[in-house]
C-alpha cells in the first residue's frame, strides 16, 4: 500500500513520537509538534499511538491512496475533501482505492495532522520515522510526487460519533513554571512575563515559537555554560524576546531559561498562528506539575 | 536540573544516575549532562533523585568499571592551527604535542547528534571562539573552543578553532550507540601524516 503525493503543500513532514531518552548524545526529541491531534489521528485511524503520519503546516495537501484505506484527519480545522467530496475531520474515513484526498487551508490553527491505517512505514531512523529539522534526522520534508509507503493496518477503526475537537483559540493562555535560571533575570521580568502581552512572532518554526513583546531584562549578565533543555523551556536571548521551544529544539543551550511551559500546554502552542496573542500565568501546584511530567514520560 | 561545582562532579553524578535507571531504581525519559549541570526529565518523584544522590558527589563517586577508550587519528592541518599556536605561545608542533598529549573525557553532547564537549585542556590552553563563525565546517573537522576540543560529525556552520581533521565516522545510524563519544568516553588524539 501506499499515497502518492500529488502536491505538498507549504510544509509537509513525516511525524509520530519522535527519539526521547537520546537527549545525552545530542539526538533531539522532534516528533508531531501537536503531539495530541497525531495520537487522536491515530486512534481514528486504527493506529498504535506511535504510528507515522503526516503534519501538514497550513494545508494545501492532495494525495491519491493507492489502495483503499482508512484514513483520519486532526488537528487544525479546514476543508477535508475525498474523491471531491466533503469529508469529516476527526472521524475514521474509509478512501476508496484511487481516490484523490485535497486537505485545504485550516480556517484556524497551523498544523494538520493525517494518519492511514497501518501508519506511514518510511524506515525508522534511531526508533522513529519524524522529520528533524534541526539535525536533519529522518526523512527528508515530503515532496510533490512522493510515493509514501504504508504498512499493513493492524486494526479496525474504532466505531466513533463523534470526536471532541479543540478549536484553536484567538488568544492563548499559558501556564509557565519558573524555570531554572529565573534568578538569572530581573524581578521585573518574572512580573512582565506574567503580566504583559506577547505575540507568536512570524519566525517560529518546528524548533521553536519566538515571542515579541516587551523585554526580559537580565540581572546577571555573562555567559551561562551550556546546559540541557526541556521542551516547552522559555529561553531569552540577548534581545530580551522570549523563544519557546518546541519538538525539534536542540538537546542543550547556552541562554537562560526563565520559565518552563507546562508540557500540557505546548501543543496548544504548536498551533498558535503568527500573531496569536500569548499570556502567561504560574501554574498553580507542585502536585500538578509532578502529573503533568509522569504524563509526558509514560505516554507511548 | 542539578547544578554541579564543575566536570568532575558532573560525571560522578551522571554515572550514578545512569547506573541507578539501569538498575530500575530511577525513571527517568532523559538523563543529560552538561558543562555544570545535569538535567532529569520526565521522573515522577523529583524529590527522590535529590535522596539518592549522596552529598559530596566528589567523594562519593562511584568509579565506573571501565570507560570506553577511543583514539582519534588526526591529521592536524586545521586553517586556525597557526592561530592558535600564537595564543599558546607555541608553533604548530608544540600545538599537535599538546593535543595528543592531553587525555580527553566526553563532558557531554549536544549542539548536533554526536557532537561531544571534551574536557581535558589546562586552563591555559583554553582559547576563544572565532570572532565570526564559518558559514560550512567539514564533518570530521577536530577543533577547539573554550575549555574544550570537538570534533564535527557533520558539515555545519561553526565557530570553533580548526586545528585538523579525522577520517573517524562520529555518528553512524549503524551503530549502538549511534554517537562513537558518549558521555563519560575517555579520548586521545593521534598524528596522522
Amino acid at each position: 500500500m501506499s499515497l502518492e503525493i500529488i502536491k505538498a503543500g507549504v510544509r509537509t513532514t513525516v511525524q509520530d513520537l519522535g527519539r526521547p531518552g537520546l537527549a545525552h548524545l545530542g539526538v533531539p526529541r522532534s516528533g508531531a509538534l501537536d503531539a495530541g491531534a497525531l495520537r487522536l489521528a491515530n486512534r481514528l485511524a486504527g493506529n498504535p499511538p506511535d504510528a507515522a503520519g503526516l503534519e501538514i503546516t497550513l494545508g494545501g495537501l492532495r494525495a491519491r491512496a493507492n489502495r483503499a484505506m482508512t484514513l483520519a484527519v486532526t488537528g487544525a480545522p479546514g476543508p477535508v475533501t475525498i474523491g471531491r467530496r466533503p469529508a469529516d475531520p476527526e472521524l475514521p474515513l474509509a478512501v476508496p482505492a484511487g481516490a484523490v484526498i485535497d486537505i485545504g487551508r485550516p480556517t484556524a490553527g497551523l498544523r494538520v495532522y493525517l494518519a492511514v491505517g497501518g501508519g506511514i512505514a518510511v524506515p525508522p531512523v534511531l526508533g522513529s520515522r519524524s522529520t528533524d529539522t534541526l539535525s536533519g534526522l529522518g526523512p527528508g520534508p515530503v515532496r510533490d510526487g512522493d510515493v509514501l509507503p504504508v504498512g499493513p493496518p493492524t486494526a479496525l477503526p474504532p466505531g466513533v460519533d463523534v470526536a471532541l475537537r479543540r478549536q484553536p483559540p484567538a488568544a492563548l493562555r499559558l501556564r509557565v513554571w519558573p524555570g531554572p535560571r529565573d534568578d538569572w533575570f530581573t524581578a521585573d521580568a518574572w512580573r512582565t512575563l506574567l503580566g504583559a502581552d506577547y505575540r507568536v512572532s512570524p519566525q517560529t518554526d518546528r524548533i521553536g515559537a519566538r515571542l515579541t513583546g516587551p523585554a526580559l531584562t537580565r540581572a546577571i549578565d555573562g555567559e551561562l555554560p551550556s546546559e540541557g533543555v526541556v521542551l516547552g523551556a522559555i529561553q531569552v536571548p540577548a534581545d530580551g524576546q522570549p523563544l519557546i521551544f518546541l519538538a525539534d529544539h536542540p538537546t542543550t543551550g547556552g541562554y537562560p531559561v526563565i520559565g518552563v511551559v507546562d508540557p500540557s500546554d505546548v501543543d496548544r502552542l504548536a498551533q498558535a498562528r503568527p500573531g496569536t496573542a500569548i499570556r502567561f500565568t504560574r501554574a498553580p501546584a507542585t502536585r500538578d506539575r509532578r502529573t503533568a511530567t509522569r504524563d509526558q514520560s509514560t505516554a507511548p | 536540573m542539578i547544578e554541579l561545582p564543575g566536570d568532575d562532579a558532573v560525571s560522578a553524578a551522571y554515572d550514578l544516575l545512569t547506573d541507578l535507571r539501569d538498575r530500575g531504581e530511577l525513571t527517568a525519559a532523559e538523563i543529560v549532562p552538561a558543562a555544570r549541570t545535569v538535567l532529569l526529565d520526565g521522573v515522577p518523584d523529583p524529590d527522590r533523585v535529590f535522596r539518592l544522590l549522596p552529598q559530596d558527589l566528589s567523594a562519593g563517586a562511584t568509579t565506573p568499571a571501565k570507560p570506553r577508550q577511543i583514539t582519534i587519528g588526526t591529521r592536524y592541518d586545521g586553517e586556525d592551527l597557526d592561530d592558535v599556536a600564537r595564543l599558546w605561545g607555541t608553533d604548530r608542533a608544540g600545538v599537535i604535542a599538546i593535543h595528543t598529549g592531553t587525555e580527553f573525557r566526553v563532558a557531554f553532547c549536544g549542539f548536533a547528534p554526536g557532537f561531544a564537549y571534551l574536557t581535558g585542556l589546562g586552563p591555559r590552553h583554553h582559547v576563544p571562539r572565532r570572532a565570526s563563525p564559518r558559514t560550512r565546517v567539514p564533518a570530521g573537522t577536530v577543533a577547539l573552543a573554550g575549555p574544550y576540543s570537538g570534533v564535527y560529525p557533520t558539515a555545519s556552520p561553526g565557530g570553533w578553532q580548526l586545528i585538523g581533521r579525522t577520517r573517524e565516522t562520529l555518528f553512524d545510524l549503524e551503530n549502538d550507540p549511534p554517537a562513537l563519544l558518549t558521555p563519560g568516553t575517555i579520548v586521545r588524539f593521534a598524528e596522522e601524516t
